[in-house]
């Protein structure tokens, strides 16, 4: 992990041009810097992107915050988090995320409002391509990131079969404006052993290593401040004491202020830890600069 | 054999439009428009043909020099002309049956140090006028675009920086 935190922190310092040019932070076009995942990049609700979080452009910094509450029939999931962009080149982001089991936690043997978390660290830097500009070519934007997740209750964690508490993702985005379809589309590759989105840990009884996961994502603009879309998150299913889904969302994200919008979205997180049928709420509030 | 072409060129050009500043002479081309037309009539029917772009454009420029993130960059620039090249780039691109005779992306841009930011602010401002003119969004983007990839010659000049030195 940290050989892997130092290769990709000299490509981010070799990825820099001399800068030559008046710094300025903001400009960014609306919504080109996505919206904040429950990981803490920037992406979609679900999904991280290749966008780079904050409002700055490739001459200064910007930042963002984001609150999420995922409702779901048994269980809350919340997610609160900064990132920082820089250049538009990188980012660097932290979410902290909370997982109530309510009811469901005295069922499960854990105690009624057990709850589980965990701190996701990010680093993503923008590789090649830009997802806004270049309308006349087909290239997206990509970029790759590394997110390293500690959980916490690691001897619950073991209990239920996972091998590790702490754990990195890795990852490569593709993104696109289609501006002349007023689409946005995105493809993530993720390679992780996180149960669960770390909740549960890394690894299990079933698979302990790293597995290659998508993120897919598509979005329609009704408006220059206003994306509507649907996307999907495989995960790994390494537990043997329940079985782990694929997950979906229909979101709609709106920037109702320059610095600041709101994601709504149906989510669908099928079965957590043997309870059915997750299905609820995600809503995200989001301020940038 | 083909000095008299070039010379009427030089007449053509030597008549400077009233109300407009004399610019050095350059070749006029319709390729200087950055981008090539729309091959149908919907995008000039979107945007409410000449009557609707000269609004757009009037008031895009009125915008930019109001707006205080650009602002500067139009001081001593002759608006007049800018909106008469403005109105013609985009009666060309969007097939409205014009002849683009400005000049290039790059020789209009040059040394104005414009960065993403203030690309950025313009877009906002051209998308503002085209929604007071009622443009549908669709379109709006299909413009839009068309114009984006103009970043790269009109950005910080990126290559003609990189060659000049201490650029």
């Amino acid at each position: 992990m940290f050989k892997s935190a130092l290769l990709l922190s000299t490509a981010i310092v070799a990825a820099f041009p001399a800068m030559a040019h008046e710094r300025r932070d903001g400009g960014k076009l609306l919504l080109t810097g996505g919206v904040s995942s429950v990981d803490g990049a920037a992406g979609g609700g679900l999904a991280s992107w290749a966008l780079i979080a904050g409002d700055e452009t490739e001459d200064g910094r910007g930042g963002s915050a984001h609150a999420t509450y995922v409702a779901l029939p048994d269980f809350d999931l919340t997610s609160a988090g900064v990132a920082a962009g820089f250049s538009n080149r990188v980012e660097i982001s932290y979410a902290y995320q909370r997982f109530d089991t309510r009811k469901a936690g005295a069922a499960l043997g854990l105690g009624r409002g057990f709850t589980f978390g965990q701190h996701v660290i990010g680093a993503k830097l923008r590789l090649a391509g830009d997802a806004v500009w270049d309308q006349d070519r087909l290239m997206p934007q990509v970029a790759v990131g590394v997110q390293y997740h500690i959980a916490e209750k690691a001897p619950v964690l073991r209990a239920v079969g996972a091998r590790e508490s702490e754990s990195a993702d890795f990852y490569i985005a593709a993104t696109k404006i289609l501006l002349a379809q007023g689409m946005v589309v995105n493809g993530t590759v993720r390679f992780t052993n996180a149960n669960q989105f770390g909740l549960l840990g890394f690894g299990g009884d079933r698979h302990r290593g790293r597995s290659a996961q998508f993120e897919g994502s598509a979005g329609k603009l009704l408006a220059a401040n206003l994306l509507a879309g649907v996307e999907y998150r495989t995960k790994p299913d390494n537990l043997g004491f329940a079985q782990e889904d694929d997950s979906y969302d229909l979101f709609v994200a709106w920037a109702f202020h320059r610095h600041a919008s709101l994601t709504a979205a149906y989510v669908d997180l099928g079965d957590i830890a043997t309870v059915k049928r997750q299905r609820g709420l995600f809503l995200s509030l989001q301020g940038s600069l | 054999m083909s000095f008299v072409p070039i010379i009427l060129l030089l007449m053509t050009q030597a008549a400077t439009p009233p109300g407009e500043q004399p610019v050095a002479p350059y070749p006029h081309h319709n390729a200087n428009a950055g981008a090539t037309p729309f091959a149908d009539a919907r995008m000039w029917q979107a945007f409410h043909e000449s009557a609707g772009v000269g609004r757009i454009v009037d008031d895009l420029v009125a915008t930019n020099i109001a707006d205080p993130r650009i602002s500067d960059i139009f001081k001593g620039q002759d608006m007049v002309r800018l909106r008469r090249t403005l109105k013609e780039q985009f009666c060309y691109l969007l097939n409205g049956g014009c002849d683009y005779s400005g000049r290039a992306m790059a020789a209009a841009h040059a040394d104005m140090g414009i960065q993403d930011a203030d690309m950025a602010a313009l877009v906002e401002n051209l998308q503002a006028a085209m929604r007071r003119e009622h443009v549908s969004f669709a379109a709006q983007n299909r413009l839009l675009a068309k114009l984006a990839p103009m970043r790269r010659t009109i950005v910080k000049q990126r290559d003609l920086d990189r060659r000049r030195p201490g650029g």
